[in-house]
């Protein structure tokens, strides 16, 4: 690229050259050079693995990166070169980073997340130490720098809410909100921010990125959302197996032009056509009753449903209005109440065990914190629930059982194959998997189960294009071939409408109403915003699903 | 070159620079008078004597738990075992058995009550561990006084009731598990073993190199801590086997992140408790097979003083809080009980006459308390 220099090249105000990195044996960048300008917006796009969060982690000066050995490569802030051996060094540089998963502290309020979490040591954290009337006048201060750190980004919320009570998209905007308060900011680094949104919240999000970005910041922006990509960045650059393949202008290229520059699968997975089918002449498998779940940011309220056998059942709505509780208050994974029955058995809740005993399975939408053992291999953390609940993978001994490695492998390898699951072998540990990997395990984990009944919250979640509809054709495959039932929760509506038969709108709580998949796109917006729809549109329960289908 | 680097960075600093340090200590006895010989063997007998209290680290950790400075209490479990064996004039294999029996059950009963109240205060565990382990040496302080023991070895010789501080174990079951590899052998194989001839060796090989492998070879079957280590050696074993079982593996995932394991159908409120039973009993276990070796037992307050060197000799050997491996505590007790061994018999000769080993000994335990517990701190983060 701008081959020249060591000196300023206008504009610019980062660059890496020659990044080269590997993880013991496996390589994982392989001599990535980019740079990015004030006010540019660049986009990193790459399959799941190809190596942008390491890129990402290298330019942060993350310790998972120096307690690996470093990388070789040289980075350029101003012109200048830099390495960093923390995080803490990046941020007095003036780099600022959302990582890909949260790191908010839940205990505290958005504002304290935005101000005390802060390095170099915040003022106003030793000012609040000597209590007292200093510290009477430090918060509305303090409230004031998050507030207008908020509406830099064109967001209001409660900052005054505790983290854990707030709904994902919040937490995103407060991470966001967090670096740029730091006045020295001059480079955002977004490790897929919007995977966690819903649409309406995205572009919110993208609208505030572009004032930033007008602001003279320079912004390296993660998405798997290649549509995001084009509408908001100027340049694209795209990583694949850690080699940069392509850097182009947004301006001359499309999307179709990207995806065929990451995917280099043998076979291209094409998606499958749902099948219009008619369940209500089917069993009822889970039937719900006034379903309550304290699920703080997804609270649910009082949700009715009647799930038939074999269907794949959507669950749609946006983010905070309770959908993600449905799930987890089944499963037992938060303070539920109401009326939940299996199959015209009563099912407890509150217990997790009963719920896997009884058929039921669920991938949760927070794989590193309910989803995986990341200090655990691949092997053990797909087989691992089978080997709790169904004493799967263990080698009898005369009075005792021990983990049987071998069967866990074979295990692992069918789904490593079956998802394209990027890793060095099924011994790899699971925190050492890209974001989508982890994903990928943690389905396989459920399908390992082979469960009558189960649930999936955002299964896509992270995961690339090219991967969604491996991800996708998988779930409609244990549908149609092991009659699994299957309920997905999701905020990416098209996504529900092209795997799902039937899609329930929830809202503030509770059912707003359910849909044909193949209802039109209006009927789904206006239940998701409150509005009601004419009942000949709704489908009742179980109601033959019209001709035209398809998206 | 990178293959020693990954060597040095698996093994880690601490242990590296310590294990070099007790090589020194090793090469620097023959010149100031300290038997090589003398130094391996109270090296090897100390470690098969604490390895137990160590290896009661470690399910409590994996659970989650933190590090067990309630101790104490198994401690405790097991010297109760002692006494009542003691008391019933049990001697030689069957009052160590018995002592074993009864300590694993007072342990157990003792562990679930202290497993109870540590999942009371989840996040706290060690504070509190900490201080039931003080609380209950205080409590067994008067309790000790009060029990209603009669064995003239245990009992005040004034008073005639109330315990003694130090009981010795000489007429019961003093170094029951001393006993050398060839004493373990059948007759047969060990008079096949003494007749062998070797003087071919001496014609094919250097002399000096012949002499030394006889030597290594003699130390290994006459040394009589064998019996020991191998004990000690069968508990890891048993430890290492039981984490390879579901129930194992179920507590090291609760111990790894609880969420994961409540969503896979684990209580981990009982996972917890019997990871704090299983501990409190290797510790009863432990200080059984410390008693046996060290010939006596002492009450009051040493349960107390037990606790921090088997904390500090795990992390030393490279555990973390969150993170620990039968290998650590087997290398963190080998080179801190090798240090204390050696240490003081070392400067002791080089003095000449002068005898603060005891003071030297003190000073070096609690140095590397310290220092093993400052790397803690880091390593966790
Ligand atoms: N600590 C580690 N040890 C070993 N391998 C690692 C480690 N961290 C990442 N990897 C490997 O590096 C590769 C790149 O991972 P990275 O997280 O950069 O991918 P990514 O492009 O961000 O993917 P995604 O879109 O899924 O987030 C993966 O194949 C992963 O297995
Ligand atoms: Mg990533």
């Amino acid at each position: 690229m701008t081959g020249d220099d060591m000196t300023d090249d206008p504009g610019g105000l980062f660059r890496c050259e020659g990044i080269s990195k590997a993880f013991g044996d496996t390589r994982v960048l392989t001599d990535v050079s980019f740079s990015v300008g004030r006010g540019e917006v660049v986009a990193l796009v790459g399959e799941n693995g190809a190596g942008k969060s390491t890129l990402m982690n290298i330019c942060f000066g993350m310790p998972s990166i120096i307690e690996t050995g470093g990388y070789s490569g040289q980075l350029y802030l101003d012109g200048q070169p830099v390495r960093f051996g923390s995080p803490k060094e990046a941020l007095e540089a003036g780099i600022g980073m959302v990582h890909q998963e949260f790191s908010l502290i839940p205990g505290f309020t958005g504002t304290e997340n935005i101000l005390l979490n802060r390095e170099p040591v915040n003022r106003s954290l030793l000012e609040s130490v000597f209590g007292g009337r200093i510290n009477a006048l430090d918060r509305p201060r303090m409230e004031e720098r998050a507030g207008t750190a908020l509406s830099k980004l064109g967001v209001t919320l409660d900052q005054q809410t505790h983290v854990s009570q707030m709904p994902v998209g919040n937490k995103q905007f407060l991470e966001i909100a967090r670096e740029i308060d730091r006045s020295r900011t001059r480079l955002l680094v977004l490790d897929e921010p919007t995977a966690v949104l819903a649409e309406s919240e995205a572009s919110i999000l993208l609208e505030a990125i572009r004032k930033l970005a007008a602001d003279g910041l320079g912004i390296i922006f993660i998405s798997h959302r290649l549509r995001e990509v084009m509408e908001l960045c100027h340049k694209v650059v795209v990583l694949r197996d850690g080699h940069k393949v392509a850097e182009m202008p947004t301006r001359e290229t499309s999307v179709r032009q990207i995806a065929a520059f990451m995917v280099h699968r043998d076979k291209e997975e094409a998606e499958e056509q749902r099948v219009a089918k008619d369940f209500s002449a089917a069993p009822t498998a889970l039937s719900v009753r006034h379903l309550w779940v304290d699920m703080p940011g997804e609270r649910v309220d009082d949700v009715n449903l009647e799930i038939r056998e074999n269907e794949i059942f959507g669950l749609a709505g946006l983010a905070g209005q309770g959908k993600l509780g449905i799930p987890a208050g089944i499963m037992g994974l938060k303070p539920a109440g109401g009326e939940v029955d299996f199959y015209g058995q009563k099912l407890p809740l509150n217990d997790p065990r009963a719920c896997l005993a009884a058929g039921l399975a669920f991938v949760s939408e927070d794989r590193r914190g309910v989803g995986l053992l990341l200090a655990e291999s691949i092997q053990m953390n797909i087989g691992f629930t089978a080997m709790q609940l169904q004493k799967q993978f263990l080698k009898n001994y005369f009075l005792f059982a021990t983990v049987d490695e071998a069967a866990l492998e074979k295990n692992a390898l069918k789904y490593i194959d079956e998802l394209a699951i990027k890793c060095s072998g099924p011994l790899q540990k699971a925190g050492h998997l890209s974001g989508g990997n982890q994903q990928k395990v943690c389905l396989a984990k459920a399908f390992t189960l082979a469960p009558r009944l189960m649930f999936v919250s955002e299964p896509t979640r992270g995961i690339d294009v090219g991967a969604k509809a491996l991800v996708l054709n998988a779930l409609r495959r244990y549908n149609q071939e092991l009659g699994t039932t299957v309920v997905v929760t999701s905020s990416e509506l098209e996504e529900l409408r092209s795997v799902c038969h039937r899609i329930a709108v929830i809202n503030e709580g509770r059912v707003a109403g359910i849909l044909p998949a193949s209802a039109p796109l209006e009927h789904f917006g206006l239940l998701m915003s409150g509005e009601e729809v004419e009942p000949e549109a709704s489908a009742p329960c179980g109601e033959a699903v019209p001709a035209e289908v398809g998206a | 070159m990178n293959s020693i680097k990954n060597m040095i960075e698996t093994a880690g600093w601490p242990r590296i620079i310590i294990g070099l340090f007790l090589l020194s200590l090793f090469m620097v006895a023959p010149l100031v008078g300290v038997k090589v010989s003398t130094s391996i063997h109270d090296t090897i007998v100390r470690f098969g004597r604490n390895g137990v209290m160590v290896l009661a680290m470690v399910p409590m950790i994996r659970s989650g738990c933190g590090l067990n400075f309630g101790l104490p209490l198994g401690i405790i479990g097991g010297i109760l075992g002692i006494l009542i064996s003691v008391e019933m004039e049990l001697v030689g294999m069957s009052g160590f058995l018995t002592a074993l029996g009864l300590g694993v059950v007072f342990a157990a009963f003792l562990g679930w009550g202290y497993g109870i109240l540590l999942n009371m205060v989840k996040g706290d565990e060690m504070m509190i561990a900490t201080y039931v382990g003080f609380s209950s040496v205080a409590f067994m302080c008067m309790a000790w006084l009060l029990m209603p023991f009669k064995s003239a070895a245990m009992v005040l010789s004034y008073g005639g009731s109330g315990l003694r501080t130090t009981i010795s174990m000489d007429d019961f079951w003093t170094d029951l598990l001393s006993c050398s590899l060839l004493d373990m052998l059948p007759d047969a194989a060990a008079s096949f073993f003494s007749q062998l001839d070797i003087s071919f060796l001496y014609k094919i090989l250097p002399d000096g190199l012949v002499a030394w492998a006889v030597s290594v070879v003699q130390f290994i079957f006459l040394e009589q801590a064998m019996g020991m280590i191998l004990f000690f050696g069968f508990m890891c074993f048993l430890v290492w086997l039981f984490f390879r079982t579901k129930v194992g593996q179920a507590m090291n995932a609760v111990g790894q992140n609880p969420d994961f394991a409540r969503a896979s159908g684990i209580s981990v409120d009982k996972m917890r408790v019997l990871s704090v039973v299983l501990s409190t009993v290797l510790g009863a276990v432990g200080i059984i097979v410390y008693a046996q070796s060290y010939g006596f037992v002492q009450l009051y307050l040493a349960p107390l003083y037990m606790a921090f060197p088997a904390v500090a000799a795990v992390l030393l050997g490279g555990a973390a809080v969150g993170r620990v491996a039968i290998v650590h505590v087997l290398v963190g007790t080998f080179l801190f009980q090798g240090i204390l061994a050696m240490t003081p018999s070392v400067i002791n000769s080089a003095l000449k006459g002068l005898d603060i080993s005891e003071v030297l000994r003190l000073i070096i335990s609690n140095g590397m308390i310290i220092y093993a517990l400052t790397r803690r701190t880091k390593e966790v983060r």
